[in-house]
């Protein structure tokens, strides 16, 4: 690991203004996915900001009915909030989906928005890797491809977005709440958080140098049943290959968004007009363009079965 | 970013006073901001139970409990633990007063080498208290309702926890039999 300095910071504003002051400087919360990724030498920090101490850590209900979550609050303890596995179920199913239940205590909310794509030739720092390196090529192109992504995918990059929460939260239309080192903040809705690669997949989310996540809001609870399915290659601990949230109404209308398929959460709002028609019409409208590579191109078909299983669960759930 | 021009970092502004409480005991430590919490356990307290396995937050052998609740102490750095209660396996017991979990792996032979045993064990007592604090799992098949330790369960809460000798069954046995009596 290569050697920085260490801050604990006391206020968000602070810990922005920090951020900006230090050029190198990363912020650091659970350190889940950060910590793993500077033991390899990809992330190299010169400067850490422990945002540990700064009490972001409640999910509070909002004046318009829906619930306000801090950034710190931890996997574990959202996946396990009454209100969350009462209204908003999609994103329990989604949380306790990833990772290990070790894993979970320590991840936060926020760094699991911003955790970094498992591509293995981005791990690899012997391979070329246009995120990692801007500029050296990609090396899962033409590579080994089979868990990467089919749908806006870019000459650059083919990496996915890790995150299953992500996928529930992009379902539930959550708002993420940010502050920048100038004390302003603004709220980003999560549809625009997350960037495609296009020829610039070193920069993965609209946030700017110093901005801090705050807290993610999800707007009031929607209803219907919630049911998020991942299909991946161990029962347990491991990335999706493919992985659907859905929120499912009693006539058949609903949401749907899919995790393993992009470098961010996809979802086409316009496919949701084909829920009543079932699995095949929604899965042709979201994947409408795809450009799978030969060894990924089994996700088409593994989309639109998980949509079918889904839909199919939610039946049984509200029969 | 690599080839990227560096300011010098000297000793003095690395090293990082940090102060935490270990196995009931309180501890203060200037360290290398790098040293994760394992290293500060093994190299700088020499509580050398928790295990480095993969080092990657992958395997579970570094599974100590801090403030409750389990994590793998080699994804944390121990200057974040600024001010926790942290248990390991020395803490939860010792050969002569052990803890019933640790009665329980012995009992039914829960390990084969043991190299992953002290993190199994952290891992199995700290599970056994979300599944009453209710924290729901991936095969929780009603989300509002509280959680049974059924084999499914168990086995899926104690996924981030790897034993290459496969001794999982005895250690399904062991941790059943704890959670029955608890």
């Amino acid at each position: 690991m290569k050697a920085f300095t260490f801050e604990r910071a006391r206020t968000p504003a602070e810990a922005a203004a920090a951020a900006a002051r230090t050029p190198g400087s990363r912020f650091i919360a659970g350190g889940t996915n950060l910590l793993d990724l500077m033991k390899l030498e990809i992330e190299t920090p010169t400067h850490l900001i422990d945002v540990n101490g700064l009490g972001l850590d409640q999910i509070e209900p909002t004046p318009e009915g829906g619930l306000r979550i801090g950034a710190l609050v931890r996997n574990t303890d959202l996946a396990a909030d009454e209100r969350v596995r009462r209204d908003y179920g999609v994103l329990s199913r989604a949380l306790v989906a990833g990772a290990s239940g070790q894993l979970r205590n320590m991840a936060t909310t926020a760094g699991n928005l911003l955790q970094r794509t498992r591509c293995p030739y981005f791990y690899d720092t012997n391979q070329p890797c246009n995120k990692r390196a801007p500029g050296s090529g990609c090396g899962a192109i033409g590579g080994f491809s089979r868990q990467h992504a089919v749908i806006g995918v870019s000459e650059a990059c083919i990496a996915t977005h890790p995150s299953d929460m992500a996928v529930a939260l992009r379902v539930l239309d959550a708002i993420v709440e940010t502050i920048r080192p100038d004390g302003s903040t603004r709220k980003i809705a999560i549809a625009d958080f997350h960037r495609l690669p296009g020829d610039q997949p070193q920069i993965e989310t609209v946030l700017e140098a110093g901005e801090l996540i705050t807290a993610v809001t999800l707007p009031k609870p929607v209803g219907g049943a919630h049911i998020y399915y991942k299909v991946r290659d161990r029962a347990s601990y491991a990335f999706a290959l493919v992985s659907v949230a859905a929120i499912v109404q009693r006539d058949g209308t609903g949401r749907v968004a899919l995790g393993g398929v992009a470098h961010k959460p996809w979802r086409v709002e316009a496919a949701e007009a084909e829920m009543p028609r079932g699995a095949q019409a929604v899965a042709g409208r979201l994947l409408a363009g795809a450009k799978p590579t030969e060894e990924n191109a089994f996700k088409l078909k593994l989309v639109e079965r998980a949509i079918g299983a889904a839909l199919a669960e939610a039946k049984e759930a509200q029969p | 970013m690599k080839g990227q021009t560096r300011p010098p970092v000297t000793q003095e502004t690395l090293l990082t006073k940090v102060a935490f409480n270990v196995n009931g005991k309180g501890q203060e430590l200037q360290l290398d901001p790098r040293t994760t919490l394992l290293d500060a356990l093994r190299e700088h307290l020499h509580l050398t139970g928790s295990k480095k396995g993969c080092d990657h937050g992958q395997c579970g052998a570094c599974t100590v409990i801090v403030e409750g609740r389990r994590i793998n102490s080699c994804l944390t750095l121990a200057v974040m633990q600024q001010g926790a209660r942290i248990t390991t396996i020395e803490g939860l017991g010792t050969p002569d007063k052990l803890h019933a979990m640790q009665a329980a792996f012995v009992k039914c032979d829960g390990y084969q080498c043991g190299y992953c045993t002290p993190g199994q064990i952290c891992s199995a007592v700290a599970m056994l208290d979300e599944i009453k604090a209710g924290v729901p799992s991936h095969v929780t098949a009603d989300l509002r309702a509280q959680p049974q330790l059924t084999a499914a369960e168990l086995r899926e809460r104690m996924s981030g926890n790897l034993c290459r000798c496969g001794a999982y069954s005895n250690m399904a046995e062991a941790i059943t039999e704890v959670g029955r009596t608890a």
